[in-house]
């Protein structure tokens, strides 16, 4: 499959609307004051001070809302912040500042409220490998006061493809099997919220072509959920994202507003020597930024008047051979790369 | 009440599926029995002497007779210089030399008094201890016997007997010993390794942001540990009454009372060592070295709590497995009532209550 092409066709999705807001979140910060000074990990901007003598976190934090029935991403590179916001709205963790509910809970007073009510299904794959397929399901139903039977209807879908290997132990699943377990367990209590902390890292791209096909069938039983991601390519199944770095959101909008809102004219140039042409692309003047994706280098001119012709002869003068140069559309990635180099 | 029988069953396949693990808990108890019962006992049998009688006199020969048809001594040589000692003793030919002064027989009729040197292999302390006790015990009788034939109208003779245990048999003080150390093992370590596994897999994650109270993930953690330990407590009590000949003296009942507060109590340790720690290792390593070697060397279990120096005398005090060995012991052994033991019973009972609430009041409902 191609990079840059679009998993699922999501052009028959509508969004469900205006039903209220299913988490909101206000100036949510957390910093976990790693040992190394300077360093910052967590969510919010970096605020000065330490553990026992934190400066005042206000407009540090992030805030964003989740509509109900919404499927909204959160999507950015290891080490963003994304499991720490997770862990944070399913009442793992305690934010350092500002407030978070979850359904209308508050994610520290109402944290009992917020456990029964939400699926969770973290970034590891967390089921009991010793157990059964069928076991495990059987007793994540039990734990959150329900059976198999009484929410089937709703991971039938997914279930069903790993039903034949029922009595097999989770242990000895392949990648894609695991996941759907693992997402039956979070979702056999029929949660109002659903949390998925990168459910298709490590997961063979077919099944995460049908793993978003399936976010997409519970979106429309009213599920809301909440997705996080390392890969560029599934923003735009969302209905909305938030591109997060080093604890910090970048843009909250829907996809085809992030890649409509590109300013830069962009080009996919390759030639024969690709180091070569980096180094050259990233040393002209009239180039703002320059990436390599997959096997050629997306370039983004600032300057309006620069053509692509001009462009073939600087290269040229760079003794490059074989220089190809097309006109391309941005995708979140190349959003991506140009947000976070602001 | 669903949800805690749910979970108690998949702990159970937990345990039952990991055959390896399994096996160990269940043939531990029955390994230890029977190497401290019979590998490594601390009696003191068939000692190898040498002898030197240079006079080589009845009175001389009667002595060595009587040694040589005792359990403990067996006569291996005879030498004849003095010289031949330091040889027995490096070639470990014999434990014991016994060597009689010239003329034995004639200076001890004549003069009523005569010498006999034991020389011991020391090396051992504690066996040369007993057995150079077994043999002056042997001469003595003796000395005895010619008294009895000169009729002398004074003689205080001390008659020891050995209450409780009267051949001296070590497993009356290990079984007490094993059990304690057992519990401890399976209890404490086997449980906090459990919950740490949650933590360590990631599942307590799933657990926490679910209606699933603290109090069950506790209570079908710890439900099959005390089930097998409830297992092994009835194999070593088994073994050792029909295998080691060690009787119950005491009432069962007591003793099983006294078991089940014991294992309460390192339940409750389990579940304080689980929330101190976040990995399967930290918490073996804890259990193990901060539990195991205290109960073997600070419980009484190999060596009496009294002889320590005073620090560690206070130290002892707070292992529980110092305490139950010693309820153990009287009830067992003595076979004293559950009143003679109400001390223990009320220490033990205050360390788990203890316990109990700090692992409670520590269990975290949260990641941090």
């Amino acid at each position: 499959m191609k990079k840059n092409e679009t998993i699922v066709d999501n052009s028959n999705l509508v969004p469900i609307q205006g039903l209220g807001v299913a988490i909101e979140v206000k100036n949510l910060y957390k910093n976990y004051y790693p040992i190394k000074s300077g360093e910052f990990a967590g969510l919010g901007r970096p605020a000065i001070g330490d553990k026992s003598n934190p400066v005042p976190l206000q407009g540090l934090g992030v805030s964003f809302e989740v509509n109900r029935g919404e499927i909204f991403g959160i999507i950015g590179p290891d080490g963003a912040g994304k499991t720490t916001l997770f862990r944070i709205l399913t009442t793992l963790i305690l934010a350092n500042s500002g407030t978070a509910s979850v359904d209308g809970f508050d994610v520290v007073n109402d944290y009992k409220e917020i456990r029964k009510r939400v699926g969770y299904m973290p970034g590891k794959f967390s089921l009991y490998q010793d157990l059964t397929v069928e076991e495990n399901l059987n007793f994540f139903a039990t734990v959150f006061n329900t059976t198999i039977e009484e929410n089937y209807e709703l991971i039938k879908d997914i279930y069903q493809q790993i039903e034949p290997f029922k009595k097999r132990r989770a242990g000895k699943l392949s990648g894609g099997m695991k996941q759907k377990l693992a997402l039956s367990c979070a979702l056999i209590h029929k949660p109002s919220v659903l949390f998925l902390d990168e459910p298709t890292t490590g997961v063979d791209p077919v099944s995460r072509k049908e793993f978003w096909g399936m976010l997409k069938s519970l979106r429309e039983q009213g599920i809301t959920i909440l997705v996080s991601t390392p890969y560029m390519d599934e923003a735009s199944l969302c209905d909305r994202i938030a591109l997060i770095q080093n604890g910090q959101f970048l843009k909250i909008e829907t996809p085809e507003n992030i890649v409509a809102q590109y300013e830069n004219k962009l080009w996919a140039v390759e030639s024969d020597n690709m180091h070569k042409l980096l180094i050259d692309l990233r040393n002209n003047e009239m180039t703002k930024n320059c990436f390599a994706f997959g096997d050629k280098h997306h370039v983004s001119i600032s300057n309006e008047q620069m053509t692509i012709e001009n462009l073939k002869e600087y290269l040229m003068k760079e003794n490059h051979t074989n220089i190809q140069i097309l006109e391309i559309e941005p995708t979140v990635e190349d959003c991506f790369m140009q947000l976070s180099q602001k | 009440m669903k949800q805690l029988l749910s979970f108690i069953r998949k702990e159970f396949y937990h345990i039952l599926r990991d055959r390896t693990t399994m096996m160990i808990l269940l043939l531990m108890p029955i390994i230890q029995i029977i190497l401290f019962g019979f590998a490594l006992s601390t009696e003191v049998k068939d000692t190898q002497v040498a002898v030197l009688a240079p006079a080589n006199d009845d009175a001389s020969q009667r002595i060595i007779d009587k040694i040589n048809a005792s359990e403990y001594f067996n006569v291996v040589a005879k030498i004849h210089k003095t010289d031949e000692i330091r040889t027995i003793f490096r070639d470990a030919k014999a434990k014991l030399v016994i060597v009689f002064e010239d003329n034995f027989a004639e200076k001890l009729r004549h003069n009523g008094k005569a010498h006999i040197l034991l020389i011991a292999d020391a090396t051992d302390p504690n066996a040369a201890t007993s057995f150079t006790f077994y043999a002056s015990n042997i001469i003595a009788s003796y000395q005895q016997e010619l008294m009895g034939e000169n009729k002398n109208p004074y003689q205080i003779t001390p008659e020891v007997k050995m209450l409780y245990n009267p051949q001296m048999l070590s497993a009356f003080s290990f079984v007490p010993g094993v059990l304690g150390m057992i519990m401890i093992l399976i209890c404490a370590m086997m449980t906090s390794i459990a919950i740490v596994r949650e933590k360590e897999m990631g599942t307590m994650e799933i657990l926490l942001v679910s209606p699933m109270k603290p109090i069950y993930t506790i209570l079908s953690k710890i439900t099959p540990y005390f089930v097998l330990s409830c297992v092994n407590f009835a194999t070593i009590m088994l073994l050792s009454v029909f295998v080691l000949k060690v009787p119950i003296a005491g009432s069962f009942l007591s003793l099983v009372v006294v078991s089940l507060l014991y294992i309460f109590v390192s339940l409750a340790l389990g579940l304080l060592v689980s929330t101190l720690t976040d990995s399967q290792q930290a918490a073996m390593l804890i259990s193990g070295m901060g539990l195991m070697i205290p109960v073997m060397l600070l419980s009484g279990m190999i060596f009496p709590t009294e002889n320590m120096p005073v620090a560690l005398q206070y130290l002892s005090n707070i292992i529980p497995a110092k305490w139950y060995i010693s309820a153990v012991r009287a009830i067992m052994i003595k076979g004293l009532g559950i009143t003679s033991v109400l001390k223990e019973v009320g220490v033990l009972s205050f360390m788990g209550l203890v316990l109990v609430t700090i692992s409670l009041k520590k269990f975290k409902v949260r990641l941090e």
